[in-house]
């Protein structure tokens, strides 16, 4: 018999599919994976930090640049949990634009991983159609406030401008083609032989370890545990709609896959409620000019992102400035089972693994 | 018609007397007849990439809802030109690391490899540039040959992702070139030869792709995986492998690898022409402009399926072409061997 040994290959910071700058240490047996050994931190931009030497409302636009893939919902959260913080309630208009906002971003985020994902097992068109319909997604953004992938439309106590006229026939348009959109998906991926056989029973998280690791979000629903913060602890107005969880059942990639496409339809339904109730009015709540919460006051607020968790943590010690904010996020949470699903896989089952947790390394690294 | 016809038999003809009035010997002739002929398979082989490429970059395009290339010239005729330029007078980069000599020799290895496959392929009727007898067996013999290449690259590289592309590759090959020959078998029993003249002459009265619907079936998905094009990509793999076993390679080095691949896809669609769809032969024009027409649609198919699939995973790969591939083209074997035995 001849010698064989284990290679070394790092996965990574450089590499096609790693969404970013994600670093996977990976001991091969031939196509084996052996073991795995994540490392992050390539793109860390030291948010928390910056977060303590900038105002409250200087930080707003930080927080696209955590998840830049769902632009509005960290926004959301950090405007929520200084709104907690500071004990103010929104004006309902306000409250139904930021849920629109949220839930485009939703659709907006989990299109682009369906896309990711296609491109990461080879199927190069995938990507392109999903690009296509995220750029309506991205063209209402623009209409709103001028910026597209990072834009900081919401701001605390609500918003500085209304919903431009152009928008509401965009969304509506939208929302009519969607069905099209996901049929289109579901017939060039969903139901490809090859696809299934790749992602089926593949990267398997039962639902036992997805607690015990923290996961949350669509991985954590795909592995069978109903659990959305927006029905378990509703935040803003989301007690008012109604829409289901999907829920997977074997935890495999299949079910991640599966999982997304499904709440992008839910999302949409949360839309089409929230454009019928929409009231007319105010869109921003009375917030003082200069934003100085009590001294030792401290609040944790977290919404359901596009990823997961999404938690803020924000410590005030009475100056214009957060003592200290800390940002729970999921991608680097939902990072921590990549070794655990991907050991004993195949190479290219732990390519589709990245793919199908859908981390943000802007998230993760912060 | 009937001068274009036989025009390049006749043109050969020419040439050959010509030579032999000038008082040159009748094999002295034939060898300066055969260094042409090499020479027009070069020039035909380059000018027919061009045409490939750009060709499949617009329907990947067509596939993708965008425009492919359009800048230069009419429908971006000439960005493949503009592409060859760039890489021609790009710096020659080769890595401290690498095995020097595997390493400049794989490219080149691959593209003769290539080359050879065209010797055999009757472009037209007589017009095959060697008349083998056995066509069929030294056009798989030397196409499996390529792996041989892959693996120089592979190894020569001293980089892991191209050791394991390089490796991908020859447990693919290996695996997909028993069905490969196995369904070619079924239409070589059919046709009684292993001359590829003779095959297309055989195909006078029917095409054998609807004599032998299942070897053509397994024939197609060994060649795509041959050719190691998508859905079986395996050796490159962009999105795991980084560029598999071209990783290290750039300039021209990686632009003759390129071309090798595109001169197999011509030839392997050349080759199912003219197993399965009658070759040369059609009605109207000249023989020597069918066979072009019916590879340019095979491989139509081709840029389709890649351009549509997933990439296989790896074992699955090997257990299809182990558990089924092989067994199916097997017993249609077996079927076609009891089926001509009782037809005698």
């Amino acid at each position: 018999m001849l010698e064989t040994d284990f290679i070394t290959i790092n996965v990574g910071p450089q590499h096609p599919s790693t969404h970013g700058g994600l670093h996977a240490e990976t001991v091969l047996d031939g196509e084996h994976i052996v073991d795995l050994k994540v490392h992050l931190g390539y793109v860390h931009r030291s948010v928390e930090k910056i977060a303590e030497s900038r105002t409250y409302t200087q930080f707003i636009p930080y927080n696209s640049r955590l998840d830049y893939l769902a632009t509005h919902l960290p926004t959301m959260g950090y405007c929520q949990a200084v709104e907690k913080l500071l004990g103010i309630s929104l004006p309902e208009r306000a409250e139904y634009i930021r849920v629109i906002m949220a839930e485009l971003s939703r659709i907006a985020s989990h299109m682009l991983f369906i896309g990711s994902l296609a491109i990461d097992i080879g199927a190069t068109t995938g990507l392109i159609y999903c690009f296509r319909d995220r750029e309506r997604i991205m063209d209402m953004f623009e209409m709103t406030s001028g910026q597209r992938l990072i834009s900081s439309y919401m701001r605390i106590g609500g918003f500085n401008e209304d919903l431009p006229e152009e928008f509401y026939p965009a969304v509506k348009s939208f929302l009519d083609d969607l069905p099209y959109m996901l049929d289109e998906y579901n017939n060039l991926l969903t139901g490809n032989e090859i696809l299934q056989a790749r992602l089926k029973n593949t990267g398997i998280l039962s639902a036992e370890d997805a607690i015990a690791y923290g996961v949350s979000g669509p991985n954590l629903r795909a592995s069978g545990v109903a659990y959305d913060i927006r029905k378990a602890e509703p935040y803003g107005i989301y007690d008012r709609f109604a829409f289901d969880i999907p829920v997977g059942q074997k935890g495999d990639n299949m079910d991640r896959f599966v999982v997304r496409i499904r709440e992008i339809e839910e999302s949409a339904r949360i839309i089409r409620q929230a454009l019928k109730d929409m009231p007319e009015g105010e869109i921003k709540a009375k917030v003082p000019r200069v934003i100085k919460p009590e001294k030792g006051k401290e609040v944790y607020h977290r919404i359901e992102s596009s990823k997961g968790e999404l938690g803020f943590y924000i410590v005030s010690d009475g100056g214009e400035k957060p003592y200290r904010l800390h940002v729970r996020a999921p991608s680097f949470i939902n990072l921590g089972v990549l070794p655990l699903i991907s050991r004993g896989g195949k190479l290219q089952d732990l390519i589709a693994n990245i793919a199908t947790l859908d981390p943000v390394l802007g998230e993760a690294d912060r | 018609m009937k001068g274009a016809e036989t025009f390049f038999v006749d043109l050969a003809r020419a040439i050959v007397n010509g030579l032999e009035n000038m008082g040159m010997s009748a094999l002295g002739a034939e060898i300066i007849l055969l260094i042409i002929k090499f020479a027009c398979i070069a020039g035909i082989v380059t000018v027919n990439i061009i045409i490939l490429i750009w060709l499949e970059r617009k329907i990947s395009g067509f596939i993708q809802l965008r425009l492919g290339p359009n800048r230069l010239g009419p429908w971006g005729v000439f960005q493949t030109i503009a592409d060859a330029i760039k890489l021609l007078t790009k710096e020659d980069i080769i890595p401290s690391q690498t095995d020097k000599i595997i390493f400049r020799t794989a490219p080149i290895v691959f593209i003769i490899i290539s080359l050879m496959l065209y010797v055999v392929l009757p472009f037209g009727d007589g017009m095959a540039i060697v008349d083998l007898n056995l066509g069929v067996l030294y056009f798989i013999s030397v196409g499996s040959l390529g792996t041989i290449a892959l693996l120089m690259a592979g190894w020569g590289s001293n980089n892991k992702w191209s050791l394991l592309g390089a490796m991908r590759s020859v447990a693919q090959m290996i695996s997909y070139e028993i069905p490969l020959v196995f369904s070619l078998l079924a239409v070589v029993m059919i046709a009684g030869s292993l001359n590829m003249s003779d095959i297309v002459n055989a195909q006078d009265k029917i095409w054998f792709v609807f004599l032998q619907p299942v070897a053509f079936i397994t024939y197609f998905i060994a060649a795509t995986a041959e050719l190691n094009r998508g859905p079986f990509d395996m050796p490159e793999a962009e999105q795991e492998l980084t560029a598999g076993a071209y990783t290290e390679y750039s300039g021209m080095r990686w632009a003759l690898f390129f071309l090798a691949e595109y001169t197999n896809l011509f030839a392997v669609s050349a080759l199912t022409a003219i197993m399965f769809f009658g070759g040369f032969k059609g009605p109207f024009l000249p023989s020597w402009l069918w066979l072009p027409i019916k590879a340019y649609i095979i491989m139509l198919v081709f840029f389709w399926l890649k351009w549509t699939l997933p990439r296989i995973r790896m074992d699955h790969l090997m257990a299809f072409s182990w558990k089924v591939l092989i067994p199916v083209t097997l017993a249609n074997l077996v079927v076609t061997g009891c089926v001509l035995h009782f037809l005698k």
